[in-house]
């Protein structure tokens, strides 16, 4: 997609990114929340690959330091997915372990651990 | 997209109207060969049965599947009262789109502007993304249903695909490490080198090598399960959830299902030629070494022959051959195999197939580095293969046989040992 | 407007669209729908970007892995059912609408600005999006970040079966 300017992108990823911030304050069911939150981690990824790519590295000098400046988003990125891929799997067994000993998902009901 | 695969694709070729040729000769077999292979698994499945199969609409009964077609076709249309509408139409079409969609990656011969359809550097990768795809729409069409069984269906789906794929994925992740490209076109081409690098005149199919018989069995296994296909076909076992996930489906939307399913049946069937059975070649016997050894002896006619059996226009014939071969080696699983129970495939996917597979990793990476002294460690893997294998059958077998239950009747004071297997 | 940018425009309107339906839907199905689309188009504007690997990725980890556990559990829990829980606080709606459009507001004031004097188009090298680079790169720049996730992925599945186990 040649001729789109960097702030298309950033703009792109500032909305994805409000709009699971706005999800997670009205949704009152936890996966969603969840699922907000990995709007938003998307949002973040959007954000790194587009500076990946049009990151001029002013203040590397030799090539492989411009190389490793543009590879540096793209490494977040992969992170990201790894940790998200994590975060979902003990998420939702703690999700899932709730509603078994709760019998109900409203988060605003789920106070268990305030003294 | 279409920028990017035109960007990572060879220059051969590189113009938009070889791009659609090469859709629309893709698109045009597998939708051509779809009711062929409907037609071939029934006469087959008969013979295994010893019947006669459909043998009464046209020479052998090879329109039967047009008629069947037609039948499904004029067939009332029905859209139950309680399902979600949106997507209980949807989900045929998602059901579909993954079914056609992987093919894009597949090499079917030597010429670059014919096949495949995009040479991406991720093409390994991108079969298993798409083919992860498929679940969607069995499991939307479970949903949408709004059915008891039709929702167990999906979830069996979905617990199903998502356990079998991890084995998938290590089992390639084998191949790309013993190949070092997610390319299939090298993948493919790696095939043609000399045997182990020693046997001048045998090709290094994958499946010949120690470590790559391991990954082929275990990807033939998951690639049965991924498709949903007997001894695998929980999703839709009919003798416990009517028919699944289309339960409520009829008509074309029914067929939608039908067809997809085939045609993904194809796809894998071709991954696997690609991946493990040396691609477009039919034998693995190095047919350029051949052709010049004839020559030598002074036989040009059999080297003619050799080098038109190794070339590019005999290649797709023996690709389609593969393929087919592929679809009688499911037709010859669902003939022969009982379905599994919900357990023991879990157990198999999770405890046998997924450690055998990661264990046959590492055996790559040691191959790898000392040629053939991982012999040693690939016989240790087969080992296990083997030993996973009889024990998991002989699981199924003891498991109902473990539990006895002893009632005793007090007036009778006789003992009645009564098994009950557990279910 | 080129080609490029009418692609990205509908794209972005796309992934916009359906990052909404995931808060607007009452049906938690649907939400989830919304969100396989939105991560999907995602993944195609990646590789517009020509990260090839990495929307690759994001296809086979979000929408292939990730997005199905979600689904699994919004199923198994029977959150899909019509008498799910009611959204009704108009006031919460209200400042959760007013903090995402200062979000927003706040980001395009301070990036457009600066972004669109300095923008001189992508500058990254051919072919940086491969598996190959960034392979490479991952093995050897940042071998140790992937050491470290490897090992939290290792805890996130002892942690999971953990949690998922049925204590009797």
């Amino acid at each position: 997609m040649e001729g789109v300017p960097l702030y298309g992108y950033i703009l792109l990823s500032a909305l994805m990114f409000a709009i699971g911030t706005a999800g997670v304050i009205i949704k009152r069911n936890p996966i969603i929340i969840f699922m907000c939150i990995e709007l938003m981690l998307n949002a973040a990824n959007l954000s790194f690959l587009a500076f990946a790519k049009y990151h001029t590295a002013p203040l590397a000098t030799t090539a492989l330091e411009k190389w490793n400046v543009h590879m540096t988003g793209q490494m977040a990125v992969v992170f990201v997915m790894a940790v998200a891929a994590a975060e979902v799997a003990v998420g939702l067994g703690i999700i899932m372990a709730i509603f078994r000993m709760r019998h109900g998902v409203d988060i605003d009901e789920m106070s268990a651990m305030r003294g | 997209m279409l920028e990017t695969l035109a960007a990572t694709e060879p220059a051969q070729g590189d113009s938009v109207w070889w791009a659609l040729l090469r859709i629309a000769i893709m698109l045009g077999f597998v939708l051509a060969i779809v009711p062929g292979l409907i037609w071939w698994e029934r006469r087959l499945l008969s013979w295994f049965q010893d019947r006669i199969g459909p043998n009464r609409v046209g020479p052998f009964g090879l329109l039967q599947p047009i008629a069947d077609g037609v039948k499904l076709f004029f067939k009332e249309d029905i859209t139950p009262a309680t399902v979600d509408r949106l997507l209980y139409f949807l989900a045929p079409a998602i059901a579909l789109f993954p079914a056609f969609a992987i093919w894009a990656t597949i090499p079917w011969g030597p010429d670059a502007r014919l096949t495949p359809i995009a040479d991406v550097d991720v093409a390994i990768l991108y079969i298993l993304a798409i083919s992860s795809l498929g679940v969607y729409g069995l499991f939307l069409g479970g949903w949408a249903s709004n059915n008891k069984y039709s929702l167990l269906g999906g979830l069996r789906s979905a617990a199903q695909m998502v356990s079998y794929e991890l084995a998938m994925g290590v089992a390639l992740a084998c191949v790309i490490l013993a190949t070092g490209s997610l390319r299939l076109t090298e993948v493919v081409s790696m095939q043609f080198e000399p045997l182990w690098g020693v046997v001048p005149w045998m090709q290094n199919w994958f499946i010949l090598t120690p470590w790559g018989f391991v990954a082929g069995v275990i990807f033939l296994i998951t690639m049965v399960a991924e498709t949903n296909r007997a001894p695998f076909d929980l999703p839709e076992a009919e003798s416990e959830l009517i028919s699944g996930f289309h339960t409520e489906y009829s008509s074309m939307k029914f067929a939608v299902f039908f067809m997809g399913e085939y045609a993904t049946m194809l796809a894998f069937s071709s991954i696997f030629a690609a991946v493990f059975l040396g691609g477009w070649s039919p034998l693995p016997l190095n047919w350029e070494y051949l052709a010049l050894r004839a020559n030598d002896a002074g036989i040009p006619w059999l080297a003619g022959g050799l080098t038109f059996i190794g070339g590019p226009i005999a290649a797709p014939i023996w690709m389609v051959g593969k393929m087919f071969g592929g679809i009688t080696f499911y037709v010859w699983l669902r003939a022969t195999l009982p379905r599994l129970r919900y357990d023991q495939l879990m157990n198999l996917g999770w405890k046998y197939l997924l450690p055998v597979a990661a264990l046959n990793f590492v055996v790559v990476a040691i191959w790898m580095q000392f040629g053939w002294f991982a012999l040693l460690g690939a016989l240790v893997v087969l080992f296990l293969l083997y030993v996973n294998i009889v024990v998991f059958l002989a699981r199924g077998r003891r498991d109902g046989d473990d539990e006895m239950l002893t009632l005793v009747n007090p007036q009778a004071h006789t003992e009645k040992t009564i098994e009950v297997s557990r279910s | 407007m080129s080609l490029g940018v009418v692609v990205f425009l509908v794209m972005a309107i796309v992934i916009v669209l359906s990052a909404w339906g995931v808060v607007v839907a009452r049906n938690p199905v649907r939400s989830a729908l919304s969100l396989v689309i939105n991560f999907f188009t995602l993944a195609l504007l990646y590789f517009g970007m020509h990260i090839d690997l990495l929307g690759i990725s994001q296809i086979l980890v979000y929408t292939g892995l990730i997005m199905m556990l979600f689904l699994f559990c919004i199923l198994l829990l029977n959150l899909g059912a019509p008498d799910t829980l009611f959204e009704q606080s108009l006031f919460k709606r209200s400042v959760a609408w007013f903090i995402g459009g200062v979000l927003v507001l706040a980001v395009a004031s301070q990036v457009i600005g600066p972004l669109a004097v300095a923008d001189a188009g992508p500058s990254a090298p051919q072919g940086f999006g491969e598996a190959g680079s960034v392979g490479k790169a991952l093995f050897t720049g940042w071998v140790y970040a992937f050491e470290i996730a490897s090992v939290l992925l290792l805890v996130g599945i002892v942690g999971s079966i953990l949690l998922a186990k049925r204590r009797d």
